[in-house]
């Protein structure tokens, strides 16, 4: 490898001597403070060597990896999740685990993992990628072990995840068998011409079916509402976004690259997907009592809408994928940030009642909370109604009409659990102040920051559009 | 820039307001009442202003004012604004219901007093925007942005059921949204991948050429959208629910401009963005305005809520509106402008009442009222005033809008013109009623209250002039929005004369040679829509001297439309 190879490759190497310093650093000393200071230099010093590995791109390194403006984007988006979970952890595992330092460890290599999905372009690196951030958060999910819902979720994670891969991995195998290759260039290439291959279609259809699980797509979400209840927070939190969001980045470049619509059994599966998840998603959401529930089937059926985007053709979907993403990512944060924040010793604050009145009592964090789930519902001023627009222009322009109705009726149904919150936020509550205890002060700046953001990206979205399309530029 | 000052000064107020609102809760409501009086003198100014020039034929295309700022442009979506004599009479009922409804909630709130006023000056912001957006996007982007302070408004300061209406009030609302919002998109990538230009800016969408099949897809979505905030009858229903739990600011709002934020839509985007289509579709949007008329007028009389019988008959005078705008000749479009102001204010004095009546005896079941005419003789009487213009009294606003309409009407189809005429008969059995059942006969309940005090007498009493101003002297308001309808009946049929109202002399000749036959050719035909061959029901024998007679004595009380 050349000193080039390096630099492009920089971000994902300082990530993993992050990883390795972290553990070090807990072999010596345990001190929380500290392990989140380096977990958070680590993320800030990948962070910033994006920007010379952005001079070199589109280089690929080895035949797994490549680094593009589209990888290097994605990674972006993950190492800023990974700083937000970090912060919300902090304060969220001060009160109450005795051990919090390896939490650090583990969601750095979730990073790591989630970063070499977002730049595999071969089946060998997308499922190594696909592995380390998956075992890290078999961990994670269950991190919190006094809590018995925390390990029955890490568990049911744990067999569901495990079953997926299995899936995974046999896809892979059948479409190797039939294509001969498993760099993603040739198989989009070939996948035209052995177009009715059934050792290729079935491949792709079992591949479809792990990539499906990890996604959360309809009728592959059952884990994702027990898995988002019983998980602490801010692990919840990097689920809904950096491992969804790394998932949906691998699936846009695997088959982003065939043309899909005239391949018509995956698209006709997706399609399915889509609207089952898109429906299936919002409708659930309604009988919910438990926020963090009712986010997990939002988050359902936000991957409907994104599959939507996914289905449309040209440089148009990228780029509405990847706002769509991004507006999600600060989005799903500011909100499982507000639930962490007012999570106490003992429980995430997760029950209707428990944000009952806390516009009286806490009038920024319902605010931010509103906000986010406005934008949720794609209201504008917020980045999720630039989202939702985008998604629904690139819908358009492809004639997915059905599927664009249908997200518009979901979307329609959707605001109805929204509001539900919004409503219970603003009800007039308990008395008491200080019924939540103290908020950590970081977290709070954390979700005020968020709330910028969402703005910013609602208001002035040209400045992201401009960065996406440099960075799409590399793929179409 | 000033169309952006008329944005930007509620937004800055509400905000002003709801942070002044942490330290004394009457600084809201004197910071909401200067800002609502400083948006007046401001849309008056340049009503003034511009009031000449909106006259005549003007040399520097359609719109008196302009905004254009740089926003999204690689979506090709601008900060454009523009003010054409349409969008400035909306502007104006903005500011002036706006400032109605800021006195009228003095004394009604009492809790989060600033956030209220935030959000009821954000939601003319959003409203007032909606009026000015000449950008697709920017247009969508206002028309989702006034919900949002709307379902607060209703949800926190709304009565019994305050919740489920406000859920009601959004979805309903959202989900028209998103179907325009498809529509809109459907137009621009048509018109881009015909133009190569990709754009949301509306004078570059106008006449954008498509196959019938997609306008008139489009248009339904645009429609349908614009249907429920009307609202039409088949997704009426989260008007009278919204309309009797709001606050009475709430409520006012609601009526007098929420829902001719659709109304605008329909004349400003729907027909002229697709001309065809809507001259194919108006018989059926025909039909439909007058199921409201009728509808809205016998439901309206079943209400034992007199807030639910004021709301309900918001659906039957928005069908006259509904049914102006898709006969689109412009003796048509003036009455439902017409319409649309009178009703907005008539009905918002309405509202006004009812929310008095309901802060005084804390009902608003009309089975427990009667005989308040002695108990509030001021409020008694201000009541009676605005049910007379609600019924359409000649020599009031409303009288002025309606007739125009019908007779608008009348030139396309007879048939409709009945049955629309009938709803007026049903507005003055419900009109009637109101003042009957709890002004007049005994106090059975021996109701005690304090009658209308200076500050409400003043609101009364301003929109009373207004009324009157316009039932005898509507001129104003024709001479301010005749360039901008004749512009848009343009757009709206490329190589139609705007002749459809004859000019004076003409009729006068004609009807002084007695040459009118049966075989006079139809060069009066109403409407573009007409023209089109397309209304199959066109009431075509232009033989009715005295229907002539009768429409030129009307233009000659009027002032003349032309």
């Amino acid at each position: 490898m050349s000193a080039a190879d390096f630099t492009a490759l920089s971000p994902v190497i300082v990530i993993a001597v992050a990883a390795i310093a972290v553990m070090m650093l807990i072999a010596f000393s345990r001190s929380h403070i500290l392990t989140v200071l380096l977990t958070v230099t680590g993320l800030a010093g990948s962070f910033f060597s994006l920007f010379p590995a952005a001079g070199l791109v589109p280089m690929a390194v080895t035949p797994l990896i490549v680094i593009d403006g589209y990888s290097l984007f994605y990674m972006g988006l993950i190492l800023m999740s990974g700083f937000v979970v970090t912060v919300l952890s902090y304060s969220y595992l001060e009160s109450r685990e005795e051990n919090p330092e390896e939490f650090y460890l583990l969601l750095l290599l979730a990073v790591l993992g989630s970063m070499v999905l977002v730049s595999a372009r071969h089946f060998a690196s997308f499922f190594l990628g696909l592995e380390v951030l998956t075992v890290s958060l078999y961990a994670l999910v269950a991190y919190v072990r006094e809590a018995a819902r925390s390990n029955e979720a890490g568990l049911k994670y744990l067999v569901l995840a495990g079953v997926s891969s299995a899936f995974l991995l046999f896809g892979m195998a059948l479409v190797y068998a039939g294509l001969g290759t498993m760099e993603f260039g040739r198989i989009a290439e070939k996948v035209s011409i052995a177009a009715d291959n059934t050792l290729v279609i079935s491949g792709f259809a079992l591949t479809v079916v792990g990539i499906g699980f990890k996604l959360a797509l309809v009728p592959f979400h059952m884990w994702t509402p027990d898995v988002y209840e019983g998980a602490p927070a801010p692990v919840a939190a990097f689920i809904a976004t950096a491992s969804k969001g790394a998932v949906f980045a691998l699936l846009l470049r695997f088959l982003g690259g065939a043309d899909l619509q005239a391949y018509r059994p995956l698209f006709l599966i997706f399609s399915l997907l889509s609207i089952t998840s898109m429906l299936a998603g919002n409708l659930l959401a309604l009988f919910q009592q438990n926020v963090k529930r009712i986010l997990a089937y939002s988050s359902i059926a936000h991957l409907g809408y994104l599959v939507v985007a996914f289905l449309a053709e040209g440089r148009l979907a990228a780029t509405a994928v990847s706002y769509y993403l991004a507006a999600y990512f600060v989005t799903m944060l500011g909100a499982f940030g507000v639930v962490t924040l007012l999570s106490g010793k003992k429980d995430d604050a997760e029950s209707l009642d428990d944000y009952r009145g806390l516009a009286v009592q806490r009038p920024w964090l319902a605010g931010i909370f509103t906000v986010m789930l406005l934008s949720l519902a794609g209201i504008p001023l917020t980045a999720g109604f630039m989202g939702k627009f985008y998604v629904v222009a690139a819908g358009a322009n492809s004639a997915l009409w059905l599927l664009v109705v249908i997200l518009a009726a979901s979307s329609a149904i959707g605001l109805f659990y929204y509001l539900r919150i919004v409503a219970v936020l603003f009800m007039p509550g308990a008395e008491e102040k200080d019924a939540h205890g103290p908020i950590s002060f970081s977290g709070g700046f954390m979700t005020v920051c968020l709330a910028a953001v969402l703005f910013w990206l609602g208001v002035y979205p040209s400045f992201l559009i401009n960065l996406i399309r440099t960075a799409m530029s590399a793929v179409h | 820039m000033i169309l952006l000052w008329l944005i930007v000064i509620p937004l800055a107020g509400g905000a002003i307001a709801w942070y002044a609102g942490r330290f004394r809760t009457a600084w809201p409501r004197w910071i909401s009442l200067i800002t609502m009086l400083l948006m007046s003198w401001v849309s008056v100014n340049i009503w003034i202003l511009h009031y000449a020039s909106l006259k005549e034929m003007d040399l520097h295309g359609p719109w008196i004012l302009e905004v254009r700022l740089s926003w999204i442009p690689q979506l090709g979506a601008g900060f454009h604004l523009g003010a054409d004599g349409l969008s400035l009479i909306f502007v104006l009922l903005t500011a002036f219901l706006g400032l109605a409804a800021v006195a009228s909630s003095w004394t009604e709130i009492r809790e989060r007093v600033g956030f209220f006023y935030l959000n009821l000056l954000w939601i003319l912001a959003g409203i007032i925007g909606v009026f000015l957006a000449i950008d697709l996007f920017l247009f969508y982007f206002f028309w989702e942005l006034m919900l949002v302070p709307m379902y607060f408004l209703i949800a926190l300061w709304g009565h019994e059921n305050r919740r489920y209406a406000a859920f009601k009030f959004f979805i309903f609302t959202q989900a028209g949204g998103l179907l325009m919002l498809i529509s809109i998109l459907g137009l621009y990538f048509v018109h881009g991948k015909a133009a190569g230009d990709y754009s949301f800016d509306y004078p570059v969408l106008l006449g954008t050429s498509m196959s019938t099949g997609t306008e008139f897809w489009l248009m339904l979505g645009f429609f349908v959208a614009f249907a429920v905030k009307l609202p039409v009858v088949p997704v009426h229903n989260w008007l009278p629910d919204a309309h009797t739990e709001a606050p009475t600011a709430g409520s006012v709002v609601l009526a007098g401009l929420l829902l001719k934020t659709g109304a605008y839509g329909l004349i400003r985007f729907v027909v002229p963005l697709f001309p065809r289509a809507s001259a194919e579709f108006a018989p059926a949007a025909m039909i439909l305005a007058v199921i409201g008329i009728i509808y809205g007028a016998v439901t309206a009389f079943g209400q034992s809520d007199l807030k639910r019988l004021v709301a309900y008959t918001s659906v039957s005078h928005m069908g006259f509106v509904l049914l102006g705008v898709f006969v689109w000749s412009e003796l048509a479009l003036q009455g439902a402008l017409m319409q649309i102001v009178c009703h907005g204010l008539a009905t918002g004095a309405l509202f006004i009442i009812v929310g008095a009546l309901q802060e005084r005896i804390h009902t608003r079941d009309m089975g427990r009222m009667s005989g308040l005419w002695e108990a509030a003789p001021r409020m008694a009487a201000a009541a009676l005033f605005f049910a007379l213009a609600s019924l359409g009294l000649p020599g009031l606003g409303n009288f002025v809008g309606e007739f125009l309409v019908l007779l608008g009407a009348y030139k396309t189809s007879v048939a409709i013109t009945v049955v629309a005429a009938a709803g007026i008969v049903g507005a003055t059995v419900y009109s009637l009623w109101i003042v009957q059942r709890v002004f007049h006969g005994p106090n059975e309940q021996k109701w005690k209250i304090p009658d209308f005090s200076v500050r409400e007498m003043a609101i009364m009493l301003a929109m009373m002039l207004s009324l009157i101003w316009l039932g005898i002297y509507p001129q104003p308001v024709f001479n301010t929005s005749k360039l901008a309808i004749s512009n848009l009946k343009m757009i709206a049929a490329p190589g139609a004369t705007t002749e459809d109202i004859r000019p004076a002399p003409e009729t006068e000749k004609r009807l002084a040679d007695k040459s009118i036959s049966k075989t006079t050719p139809s060069k009066n035909l109403p409407s573009p829509l007409a023209k089109e061959g397309q209304i199959t029901f066109l009431w075509q024998r232009e033989d009715r001297r005295d229907f002539i007679i009768a429409y030129d004595l009307l233009s000659k009380s009027l002032g003349g439309l032309r």
